[in-house]
């Protein structure tokens, strides 16, 4: 999986491709979420519209990002979900754990 | 008549592997003429057995392998992934739901199993490990020709 770091004003957004799986991209989304987190970063979100698989090992990348950026006082937020990775969140019940949005733009303002 | 299809590999424990068995998997499943997005959901619950067996039935270690049976019958494409662990009590997982194992980071591969096929079973291999059993009716323009 490739992660890429942008900033649209003083939000912080990963852009997610490929895969999250075991071993293939779990550890890379960590890493992203941590690197970001530690840099002092308050306002994250994730652009999921390049992941073209995710597993439960991602999905619990996913959760471990979410509780530490909410426990340094942070918000990780999540965008450009492909359908797929809505249903598995719908199915782990995690749609009611994470904010998503249809839209960057919509994303971005969500923390006006 | 219904076309049959059987095929069993064997890799080692590695995460890497995984992709291994999906290559296969994906033909077998295209050659059932299984819809498209049952074969997603099929191709990520067999990850999700084959990363059990790899991390805790085998504990990663290389040396040991794991077994993938593919068997389509009647309809239905059955799918064994055994490792040569020390076996698994499935009624020791907690519930990956349960408000408190839901920001848990762990413990959602059977129920991604259990949600992404139509039946699932677990039971103690010939070798002394774990065979998870997985079940997928076959739906499709090429499956449902048993007539």
């Amino acid at each position: 999986m490739d992660v890429s770091k942008r900033q649209v004003g003083d939000v912080n957004i990963l852009d997610l491709k490929g895969k999250i799986t075991i071993g293939s991209g779990d550890v890379q989304l960590r890493n992203a979420v941590q690197e970001v987190i530690n840099s002092g970063a308050t306002k994250v979100l994730i652009n999921m519209a390049g992941v073209s698989t995710i597993d439960s090992s991602g999905i619990g990348e996913l959760v471990s990002g979410y509780t530490t950026a909410t426990n340094r006082g942070a918000k990780l937020k999540l965008f450009n979900l492909p359908s797929k990775v809505t249903d598995i969140l719908t199915i782990t019940q995690l749609i009611t754990v994470f904010d998503v949005f249809d839209s960057e733009d919509e994303a971005v303002r969500s923390f006006d | 008549m219904t076309e049959e299809y059987r095929f069993h590999l064997a890799i080692g424990s590695r995460f890497e592997n995984i992709e291994l068995v999906q290559v296969v998997l994906r033909d077998c499943l295209e050659r059932l003429g299984m819809e498209e997005d049952a074969r997603q959901w099929v191709d990520l619950a067999v990850r999700e057995a084959l990363a059990n067996a790899i991390k805790h039935g085998n504990e990663q270690n290389p040396s040991k392998q794991v077994h993938v049976d593919f068997v389509s019958e009647g309809g239905e494409l059955l799918i064994r992934v055994e490792d040569e662990g020390t076996g698994f009590d499935p009624s020791h997982i907690s519930d990956p739901l349960a408000p408190e194992n839901i920001l848990r980071p762990n413990g959602r591969g059977i129920h991604f199993m259990k949600s992404f096929m139509d039946g699932i079973q677990y039971s103690s291999g010939p070798r002394g490990g774990t065979t998870v059993t997985l079940r997928k009716k076959i739906t499709g323009s090429r499956a449902d020709f048993s007539e």
